[in-house]
Parts: structure tokens; C-alpha cells; sequence
């Protein structure tokens, strides 16, 4: 497949735990950008969950149909208008959200084909990244595993960068979940401690 | 893995002497289908896989014939033991279409009410009867319900159509290459290829038989037409580019160009293996193609009865049914929440990629079928 973008690699499954604890009992979900699909496969051992994973990459396609889950070829990039509004109990987007293009699009088309959105992200407020940039570097971490010139991140964010983001964009958060390195939870200055933080959203009006 | 091949085939038959009332309701007492089969039917019958032709195809899906090794069957470099579609696990049917000219009973056969080849007055024939007649194929060979039904082009419609005119006999199918109609485009070549085969002169409104004689020309052209939409521009530019045969223009009206003595060369092949009036009939099958229709043309509704699990394969280069048509299919499978994976394969070689030996797309129907139960 030609690819207009480089998805963000699922480096770590800490904010497995955390999506597996939201998705109720038997619900269906759309996995967006799913890799290997062990996350839907995982949802559906523990859960009981329905539903498809989209991936680009031939060989993640491949891998993901070897986990046993339903996997649909395509670049997301190009939307969903595969899928009807309100299709799915949850839209997930788990360690993409940086890499895509069309952020706003992407999230727009996650909360139409949704009831209720799911994004994991690496926060670059991360108090170790911040040391990098003050000492000159451009970060380089477990959750940003990339050097400068090959990395699929184009969209760098902080959790106080997405909080704004989803005020100004009618979503109304309903979870959200900051962990560390080691996948505990941060409770305290969660933009300075926390380096992956997992949302769950959904829209204003709904 | 160990690659190999069914080895030697014998084709079968079968004799059929309850009616079958067709779509277009004519009515065709007795038949015979001429059927392939490759591996061992299991104790509990459960592990049978149908493989549905397309247009030029026939029963003859993989190995070779004792008394012809150059005769592979169109299928054989995904079927075998070890292959994709794995003998060693499957058991794989392969069969004639009613209609066909490899066989089972079709226009060149006896018509029993006059004791004369049906020619002309052979009746149309539709994808839901092909599907029907296979049913009762399986049947007879004891098989309840099968693993899967896989086809490409033409044959992914009928793999299609099995799942929703027999939801309970089909656990998987993969259908590739396909589209849930035909475009008015795709309707348009077939138009073309009809037209070129019923004018020419010694057609004789499908009697031609009694005149001894075959519509070769027309037969020449169809192919030559279908062939060129099951590559893609790419591909034919590739192989071909603007070579000459000879090293100079000739400025006349015989071969100057590779691609022109290329497409002589399949029409005289075709003309000489192929039955007019079987294509005839196949290319309206094709168009006639819709299963949405009878629902308001909704495919989803169409679809809702069906208990199959799904695998659904495009090629990039595919112009005659392209990535969007089999988008749509998937789409109608979403909206009934069926189990079904899709994938586009990047190939140069247009339509025809399907049966071509790509490791992306081979090792996907692999996986899937690894998953499938037996």
C-alpha cells in the first residue's frame, strides 16, 4: 500500500489495561490504526467485544489476521465514510493520534461513527522530554522512541494541549487516565509526571 | 512449508434428472455437471471448499490431466497440498458451470425434448442458478455445509451469493476481485464482446453447430476485448511498451506492434477452446448480477440474512472491478455486523492479479483459512 502517513508504532500496551477497563461487556469497536490487532483480539478474549480494526500496513494487516481479528485495509487518513454515523460503541485511536495528518478530521469522524471516543498519546509535557528540549535535544523516550529525522510523530502534544483541543471542539471528556513509564497511574501535575495519557470522549451535544 | 501440487486429476461427472426451474423462468429437465476434487472429504464432511470460476474458467482448478501435463489446472498455484488453499487439510471442489462448454451441460449439449444441441434456444442463465445447482451438487456428494466458497471475479459473486442464498451451507467466503453489480461501463464491454460474437456471420443465432461451423471472428474479438480490460494500462505498457514484432513499420494492416499479434494470438486460443453461446450466456450472468436489487437495491438488507464470515480482496490496478466496488461490499457487511476482513492488494496487473502468484495476497488467504475450522 502507498502510505500518505507513517503510523505511530503501539510501543508499549500500558494503556491496554486502562481502554479494557471502559469498554463495556459485549460492545462493538472500531479500532483505528489497530497494528497487529492484539488490542482488539485482547478486547474480545476479556470483554466479549465485537468489532473491526482498520490498519494500512500489509504486514500488520497480515499479523492482525493471524490474531484472529476482522482487519479492513485502509488509510484512515481518507475517513470513514465507510461507516455509518453511530455505528460503534467506542472509536479507539491508541498511540496514532500524533501521527495522523488531519487531527481535527480524524477526531470529527471518530465521535460521528461513535458513541464515545478513545485516544491514547504520548504527552511531550513529559517532565524527562522537557529536560531533553532544555538541554537542546528534541526528545527521544520510550513513548518517543523516534529520532528527529525519522520519526511518524508530526503532531506533538501535551495533555494540557489536548484538553484545549477538545474544549474548543465540542468533545466532552468522560475519563481520562495519565500513567508513567512503568504504566502507574499520575494523579499529581499529570502534564509534568505523566508519559502516556489515555481520554475517553465524547461529544458535547450528545 | 512444502509447496506441491494435487498431481494427476481426473474430472468427474455427475447426472442430475430433477428439474431445475431457472431464474428467468426456463426450465431444464435433466443435466449434467461436470465437477474436480482435490484432498480428502473428512469423516464429519466439514471440510470442503467450493472454488467458483469466472468467465473463461472451468472445473479444472488445479493439478494437471495424465494424458495432458501442459493442461494446469487455472487455479494451481494457490491449490495443493501445502498451497494457500491447503489439499492436505481441505477438501477443494471445482465445478462446471450449468451453461458451460467443459462439460456440464450447456448449449453444445443434446436437448433431451428434441434430441438436438440446444444451441440458440439454451436458456440464460444467472448466478443465483449457478448457485443453486452447485447447492445440489454438494448435496449429492454429502456435503452439508461448507468450510468456505471462494471465487474471484465472476466467482466472488457466486461465492457472494451462496452466502445469501444458502446461509446455513457456508461458513466463510472469500470473495476477490468482485463488485455486487456491474457498472453500466462493465455492462457497456460486455456489450461489445456480445455484439462481435452474434453478428458475425456464422453465428447463425446460436445454431451454428448444425452448420458445422464457429463464430470465430466474433469469438476473436470478444477475447480481445475482455483481455484488455483484465490488464491494466501499466501492465500491458510494461510487457509490451510499443514493440514491434519486426524491427520496421510495415504500413499495412497486418501485425506491426507486439500487443496486436499478443491479442491475435489469445482471440485464435480462445476461438479455438470456447463455446460462443457459453459466453454468450456468462457475460449476461454478469450483468444481470445485483443481489441488492430485489431489496430497493440495498445491499445491507440484501445481506442480512447471511451467517458467513468474510474475506474480501481487491487489487490496486483492478480497473474492471476496482478496490471501491469491493469497499461496497464490505461496507454492507459492517452494516450487518458480519465478520470480515478486507484487503487491498497493490498489484500492477490489473483484473487479472487475482490469479496471479502474489506473496502479500497468497499469504493473507493463508491466514485466513489457517483460521477457518474443518
Amino acid at each position: 500500500m502507498s502510505s500518505s502517513v507513517t503510523r505511530g508504532k503501539r510501543t508499549s500496551r500500558r494503556d491496554f489495561d486502562t481502554i479494557t477497563g471502559w469498554i463495556g461487556h459485549g460492545a462493538h469497536v472500531l479500532d483505528l490504526g489497530c497494528g497487529d490487532g492484539s488490542l482488539l483480539r485482547h478486547l474480545g478474549q476479556v470483554r466479549y467485544a465485537t468489532g473491526y480494526g482498520i490498519e494500512l500496513d500489509d504486514h500488520k494487516v497480515l499479523a492482525s489476521l493471524k490474531n484472529g481479528i476482522n482487519v479492513l485495509q485502509a488509510d484512515l487518513e481518507a475517513g470513514l465514510s465507510g461507516f455509518e454515523n453511530d455505528s460503534f460503541d467506542y472509536v479507539i485511536l491508541s498511540l496514532t493520534l500524533q501521527a495522523v495528518r488531519h487531527t481535527e478530521r480524524i477526531v470529527g469522524e471518530m465521535l460521528r461513527v461513535g458513541r464515545e471516543a478513545i485516544v491514547t498519546f504520548p504527552n511531550f509535557g513529559y517532565w524527562r522530554h522537557r529536560l531533553q528540549v532544555m538541554m537542546g535535544r528534541v526528545p527521544v523516550s520510550r513513548e518517543l522512541p523516534y529520532q528527529w529525522y525519522d520519526t511518524p510523530n508530526i503532531h506533538v502534544l501535551t495533555i494540557d494541549d489536548f484538553e484545549i483541543f477538545c474544549a474548543g471542539h465540542g468533545m466532552r471528556v468522560r475519563e481520562r487516565v495519565v500513567l508513567n513509564e512503568a504504566g502507574d497511574e499520575i494523579r499529581i501535575l499529570p502534564n509534568l509526571l505523566g508519559a502516556l495519557a489515555v481520554y475517553r470522549f465524547d461529544k458535547w451535544s450528545a | 512449508m512444502s509447496q506441491g501440487s494435487v498431481g494427476i486429476v481426473k474430472p468427474k461427472m455427475m447426472q442430475f434428472d430433477e428439474p431445475i426451474e431457472l431464474q428467468g423462468r426456463a426450465r431444464i429437465d435433466s443435466y449434467q455437471l461436470a465437477y474436480e476434487s482435490y484432498g480428502e472429504l473428512n469423516a464429519e464432511r466439514s471440510n470442503a471448499i467450493l472454488v467458483c470460476h469466472a468467465l473463461n474458467a472451468s472445473h479444472h482448478v488445479a493439478g494437471i490431466y495424465a494424458d495432458q501435463t501442459e493442461n494446469v489446472g487455472w487455479w494451481d498455484n494457490l491449490i495443493g497440498p501445502g498451497k494457500p488453499v491447503d489439499t492436505e487439510r481441505f477438501f477443494v471442489l471445482g465445478v462446471n458451470n450449468l451453461g458451460g462448454c467443459h462439460g456440464s451441460t450447456g448449449p453444445s449439449s443434446i436437448d433431451p425434448r428434441t434430441g438436438k444441441q440446444w444451441g440458440g434456444d439454451f436458456p440464460v442463465v444467472t448466478v443465483e442458478d449457478w448457485v443453486e445447482v452447485q447447492a445440489r451438487l454438494a448435496s449429492r456428494l454429502g456435503i452439508d455445509q461448507f468450510a468456505a466458497v471462494v471465487g474471484g471475479s465472476l466467482g466472488g459473486m457466486q461465492a457472494l451469493q451462496w452466502t445469501i442464498d444458502q446461509p446455513e451451507r457456508v461458513r466463510n467466503a472469500l470473495v476477490i476481485a468482485a463488485a455486487p453489480k456491474l457498472s453500466a461501463q462493465n455492462i457497456a464491454f460486455n456489450e461489445v464482446a456480445r455484439t462481435a460474437i452474434t453478428s458475425d456471420p456464422e453465428f447463425h443465432g446460436g445454431n451454428y453447430y448444425e452448420h458445422d461451423v464457429v463464430p470465430r471472428r466474433g469469438l476473436r474479438i470478444a477475447r480481445m476485448i475482455g483481455h484488455i480490460t483484465y490488464l491494466s494500462d501499466d501492465a500491458m505498457d510494461a510487457k509490451f511498451g510499443r514493440n514491434l514484432r519486426e524491427d520496421v513499420l510495415k504500413f499495412n494492416f497486418d501485425i506491426d506492434f507486439q500487443i496486436e499479434s499478443y491479442l491475435r494470438y489469445q482471440g485464435d486460443k480462445f476461438a479455438d477452446t470456447f463455446d460462443a453461446n457459453t459466453y454468450l450466456r456468462i457475460t449476461k450472468a454478469l450483468d444481470y448480477f445485483d443481489p441488492a436489487a430485489s431489496y430497493g437495491g440495498d445491499l445491507t438488507a440484501a445481506m442480512k440474512n447471511s451467517k458467513s464470515d468474510y474475506l474480501v480482496v481487491s487489487f490496486t490496478s483492478d480497473w474492471r472491478f476496482s478496490p471501491e466496488r469491493s469497499r461496497e461490499l464490505v461496507k454492507a457487511m459492517v452494516e450487518n455486523r458480519l465478520n470480515v476482513s478486507y484487503a487491498e492488494i497493490e498489484a500492477p496487473h490489473g483484473h487479472d492479479a487475482f490469479l496471479m502468484n502474489d506473496a502479500i495476497y497468497h499469504n493473507l488467504i493463508r491466514a485466513y483459512l489457517e483460521r477457518v475450522s474443518t
